[in-house]
């Protein structure tokens, strides 16, 4: 990326927290990652480490009883923390706009899929329905979904869980975005579909300088697909660089332990690696590391948070005891 | 299949109940009737045979559309019902519009709102709504604004204007000022229910996904709860109102009575006093009917509201 080029979307020191009965969990404590344009960021990381909340944080879809208490998150130089509900509403959609994690929940049942579309497309430009319908149609066409025309006339429910998930990429893609948060999107089909959908998501983007953020437990997926990746633990970024780098070579425990833990052909026959443990609460997390617990490198400086530290080709870590270690570039506070 | 079963097993207990209330002889037959009088009587009315004939010969007239002749009036008691029905169903349709067109907006209100005052008041009004007597309420309301403010009319239909054939009021000022009160003592429950079904509608509708994507879709948030939430609580809220119209019928016994409204209701009341089977039985066999006849409908209303039950039928 030139230097030249701001990048499309700069989340900085996010932490987006919910003020629960049981205490302050905090989702998202301190993230900060920039995709460019016609970038693809891969986020992963266990359930409940806090990616989804990340993705509703930059859409400003934060629900009670949470709350972005910190950071930054700059679209194009804006911050979106501080626009207000008007101007992230407008900027929704069609700037930037989302694919949700479960494709049977994000239709509304009893509406057309031609109304659910259109109504995208004239919430934002004042254009005649015809046309509005003509760019959904196209669209639904791009995504994969045959006899278009048909389906626009369907409800959600004639449909399977994998042509509503390339409903809800088709409404993403609508209004051109320059960024997409794609929550998982294609957990739910099959691998044909998914290498079809990953293809075509991927060729937008690299045509329209679409940044994409995406976000998936899946790391063949990532390997494929991203540029950069981050992994998120707890709520925090424990390790992010480019997905090379980090995949050939993980620093991070945690990171280490994902890229074990994926089948692979190489290793046919030897028992799949396990983290050992669960996630913990965010509720209750561990004084100091909250992998700690489960970590093979266990310290006692893993009693206190580590630090970031940048290492060379611009990776960040953030372990007392990383696996491979370079050379420290500097230390953050 | 169904409706009729039901039908045919409601008119055996509607019968039997009423044969068990009392022996209307007593009141019909004047004190200084001689016994051959009072026989002659007896016979003339059928009471003489035993229960189950007599329910028999009410059967077999009642397929013919013949629900017996009113012993007060000795009209077909058929006719005499349908003559109160149009003031009756007039009531019911106007309390039911004002639960509606009140309810609903209150209701998604207090839903979209719930902490705030206007909402707490709202669900407040609402529990009143629902524990407050019929009956007591009616009286207070005629206290308040006919006696004390004279605002509105007590009792009666007013003007009436034929409409298709049928009275109607609401269509002429004077009626709609005699029908406004009534109604509205009617529409109380109704609308303390719809309310409630709104607000709970509304509160659970708000947390799917599907209005979060709508978000995210950046539409405006009227859209947001003029169509997507909307459409989703009127499924619940059309149904249970639906199903309910027969109890809106059925309990403007009360109202009638209070606001001396000329419907079938005040019929009724007037002749349990007078013990005149026919009109009873016949009253309770429409009203039968008309509930058999509205979960019909309810169920057309149903599938037209929610696609998933049309492509059932389709199917099936
Ligand atoms: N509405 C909420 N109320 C309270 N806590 C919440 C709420 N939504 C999310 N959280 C907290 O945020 C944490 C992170 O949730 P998030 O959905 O971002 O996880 P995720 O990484 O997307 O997991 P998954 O892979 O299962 O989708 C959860 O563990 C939970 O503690
Ligand atoms: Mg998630």
């Amino acid at each position: 990326m030139p230097l030249s080029e701001s990048p499309t979307i700069e989340v900085k020191d996010l932490k987006t927290y919910f003020f629960t009965k049981g205490g302050i969990a905090k989702a998202v404590d301190g993230v900060s990652f920039s995709v460019g344009r016609g970038k693809v960021l891969g986020l992963v990381g266990e359930s409940g480490s806090g990616k989804t909340v990340t993705g509703f944080s930059i859409l400003g879809l934060v629900d009670e009883p949470g709350r972005i208490v910190g950071g930054e998150i700059l679209y194009r130089g804006e911050n979106l923390v501080s626009a207000s509900p008007d101007r992230m509403r407008e900027l929704r959609g069609v700037n930037i706009s989302m694919i949700f994690q479960d494709p049977m929940m994000t239709l509304n049942p009893v509406l057309r899929i031609d109304t659910q579309m259109i109504e995208a497309v004239l919430a934002h430009e004042s254009i005649s329905k015809d046309d509005a319908r003509q760019r959904a149609r196209d669209v639904l066409g791009q995504v994969g979904i045959a006899s278009p025309d048909e389906r626009l006339r369907s409800y959600p429910h004639q449909f399977s869980g994998g042509m509503r998930q390339r409903v809800a990429i088709a409404i993403a893609l609508l209004n051109k975005p320059d960024l997409i948060v794609a929550d998982e999107p294609t957990t739910a089909l099959d691998v044909t579909i998914q290498g079809q959908i990953l293809y075509e998501v991927q060729k937008l983007c690299s045509q329209t300088g679409t940044a994409l953020i995406w976000i998936t437990h899946d790391l063949s997926v990532v390997a494929g697909l991203a540029d950069d990746i981050c992994v998120m633990y707890a709520g925090r970024i424990v390790e992010q660089g480019s997905v090379n780098s980090v995949l050939d070579k993980p620093m991070h425990p945690y990171t280490n332990g994902l890229i074990s833990s994926v089948p692979s052909r190489n290793k046919r026959g030897v028992p799949l690696a396990q983290i050992p443990g669960m996630a913990p609460s965010l509720l209750k997390l561990p004084k100091g590391c909250s992998f700690g617990p489960r970590c093979a490198q266990f310290s006692d400086a893993c009693d206190s948070i580590p630090d970031i530290s940048n290492y060379e080709n611009g990776r960040q870590i953030r372990c007392h005891n990383p696996l491979d270690k370079g050379t420290i570039l500097r230390v953050m506070d | 299949m169904q409706s009729a079963l039901v039908v045919v097993i409601m008119s055996f207990i509607v019968f039997s109940g009423v044969f068990l209330v009392g022996d209307p002889v007593e009141i019909l037959v004047s004190d200084d009737a001689d016994q051959e009088e009072r026989e002659m009587m007896i016979k003339s009315m059928g009471l003489d045979k035993p229960f189950l004939v007599q329910y028999g010969i009410f059967i077999s007239k009642a397929i013919k559309g013949d629900l017996g002749d009113s012993f007060v009036f000795q009209e077909p008691a058929l006719l005499l019902i349908l003559d109160r029905m149009p003031a009756t169903m007039e009531l019911a349709i106007v309390a039911l519009l004002i639960a509606i067109i009140f309810g609903i907006p209150l209701g998604v209100w207090a839903g979209l709102k719930p902490e705030s005052l206007a909402s707490k008041s709202i669900m407040t009004g609402s529990i009143l709504g629902f524990s407050l007597p019929t009956f007591w309420v009616g009286i207070m309301m005629i206290l308040l604004f006919a006696v004390m403010l004279g605002w509105l009319p007590s009792t009666g239909r007013g003007d009436v204007q034929i409409i298709l054939g049928m009275p109607i009021s609401i269509f002429s000022w004077d009626g709609f000022s005699h029908v406004l009160m009534p109604a509205v003592n009617l529409a109380l429950f109704k609308l303390s229910m719809v309310i409630r079904l709104a607000r709970a509608g509304t509160r659970e509708v708000l947390h799917q996904d599907y209005i979060k994507f709508a978000r995210a879709k950046g539409l405006k948030e009227t859209r947001i709860i003029l169509i997507h939430v909307m459409k989703n609580i009127l499924i619940p809220v059309v149904t249970v109102l639906g199903l309910e119209f027969g109890g809106l019928v059925a309990f403007s016994v009360v109202t009638e009575t209070v606001f001396a409204w000329p419907g079938m209701g005040k019929l009724l009341i007037d002749s349990i006093g007078l013990l005149d089977r026919p009109i009873i039985v016949a009253y309770l066999m429409i009203i039968v009917f008309l509930f058999v006849l509205i979960n019909l409908l309810v169920d057309i209303c149903y599938s037209i509201l929610d696609p998933r039950v049309r492509l059932q039928d389709i199917k099936s």
